[in-house]
């Protein structure tokens, strides 16, 4: 029961993170409670429907079809990180959160949430499909008893919930000015993370392998393995022997990320400014 | 501002952020197609074990690990000192390449049993 808990909790961590960091970057928004719930359970759906056909999808994936699928999840939902990002720069966050309140343009409004819901259903989808097909092979075992499989299934469960409510009242701590900016940023190094693990999986796959060969090892100041190292890769895509093509990713991200959120910033006050400029002298 | 650059930032903001990454991605494919089929190790897993339990490769050099797994319920091969993991249903088989090693010892072990279920990766 106690493997069970630890194994479960280990997974679940992952996908709590960035529940806690959905939340709190949509904090304020009507509906999002919804939109995040819906995450959840579409991923659980997910992760069981995976596990359920695992075998099928394994023969039709012979060799490394699985690297390609994790890849593309990753990158999924590293474009829908940035899409909010880009949004969020583009709408103005006091604007957005006016015509939220308002209820006007209600679609327009939630896209941004929508996105953050995928995400929080690929993270679910991912960590889920290990966690259960983890427990099913202990049950079929018989080893441990169907009840305390189950149990330490709900304790790794409810320390992973713990986690996100706790990132989730950590970040609310931000004081509200400071709140979207730095909930921006960590959206953005979540995006940055996941393009870095997305790398990793496509060179497990062998479909990229160039720039391959580890840059360096901190792994004596912090092991990705450990609790913390596994909270660092999550939150800022910490690896202790990146390679080339890992950074590569993750600067990519970040660049392409801000650069385009300034640009759009940037196109969207000159819109204003015309806009303020034409009914001043009209 | 020339009329290409505009109209690029018209488009809606997801398919221009897919667009910068498929680009990048498509870049890297190119290269990586021309990368040739590394030589395998072959790697099974029988009652939670591993046979071999050490597998001996070049340094330095890619390697693939061609796994199969003759036990019923699936396994994770997971190693955080070679950055692989993943999933091979029961009875099933997948493939993992590793990336070039400096000379030393790496171990991995399938996560699901991880009580037995342990080997290293010895690169000279």
């Amino acid at each position: 029961m106690l493997g069970a808990a630890v194994i479960t909790f280990r997974e679940v961590i992952e996908a709590g993170l960035i529940v806690g960091i959905v939340l709190a970057a949509s904090h304020g928004v009507v509906g999002r409670g919804r939109v995040v719930s819906a995450g959840i359970a579409l991923g659980v759906l997910g992760a069981a429907l995976l596990a359920a056909f695992a075998d099928q999808l394994n023969a039709a994936f012979v060799g490394s079809g699985q690297e390609l699928f994790q890849a593309a999840i990753l990158l999924a939902a590293v474009v829908m990180l940035a899409w909010h990002n880009i949004w969020m720069a583009s709408h103005g966050r006091a604007m957005a959160r006016e015509m939220r309140a308002l209820g006007t343009d209600v679609s327009e409004g939630r896209r941004p949430v929508r996105m953050l819901g995928m995400v929080v259903g690929i993270a679910v989808l991912r960590e889920g499909s290990e966690v259960v097909l983890f427990l099913y092979g202990i049950a079929a075992a018989g080893g441990v008893s169907g009840l305390g499989i189950l149990g330490g299934g709900v304790i790794g469960l409810a320390g992973g919930v713990l986690v996100a409510a706790l990132m989730y009242r950590g970040l609310l701590a931000i004081p509200a000015g400071r709140l979207f900016a730095v909930t921006g940023w960590l959206i953005t190094l979540l995006a940055a993370g996941m393009a870095s693990q997305a790398v990793v999986f496509l060179q497990q796959g062998g479909y990229a392998a160039i720039l391959a060969e580890p840059l360096w090892d901190t792994r004596w100041l912090l092991a990705e393995d450990s609790i913390l190292g596994r909270l660092a890769h999550t939150l800022v895509g910490y690896t202790d022997q990146p390679d080339g093509l890992q950074l590569l990713a993750y600067g990519a991200t970040i660049l392409a990320i801000t650069m385009l959120a300034r640009t759009v910033r940037a196109s969207h006050q000159r819109a204003q400014a015309r806009l303020a400029a034409e009914s001043r002298f009209g | 501002m020339s009329k290409t650059l505009l109209s690029f930032r018209e488009l809606p903001r997801g398919l221009q952020s897919a667009a910068l990454l498929s680009v990048c991605l498509a870049a890297f494919a190119a290269f990586a197609a021309w990368a040739e089929d590394p030589p395998g190790v072959e790697l099974r897993i029988e009652n939670h074990r591993f046979t071999p339990a050490e597998i001996v490769v070049p340094a330095h050099q890619p390697v693939v690990i061609h796994i199969k797994n003759l036990d019923a319920t699936a396994e994770e091969f997971d190693s955080s000192a070679l950055k692989v993991e993943k999933v091979i249903a029961g009875h099933g088989e997948g493939s993992v390449h590793l990336r070039p090693l400096a000379p030393g010892r790496y171990p991995f072990k399938g996560e699901y049993h991880e009580a037995t279920a342990q080997g290293v990766v010895v690169a000279k």
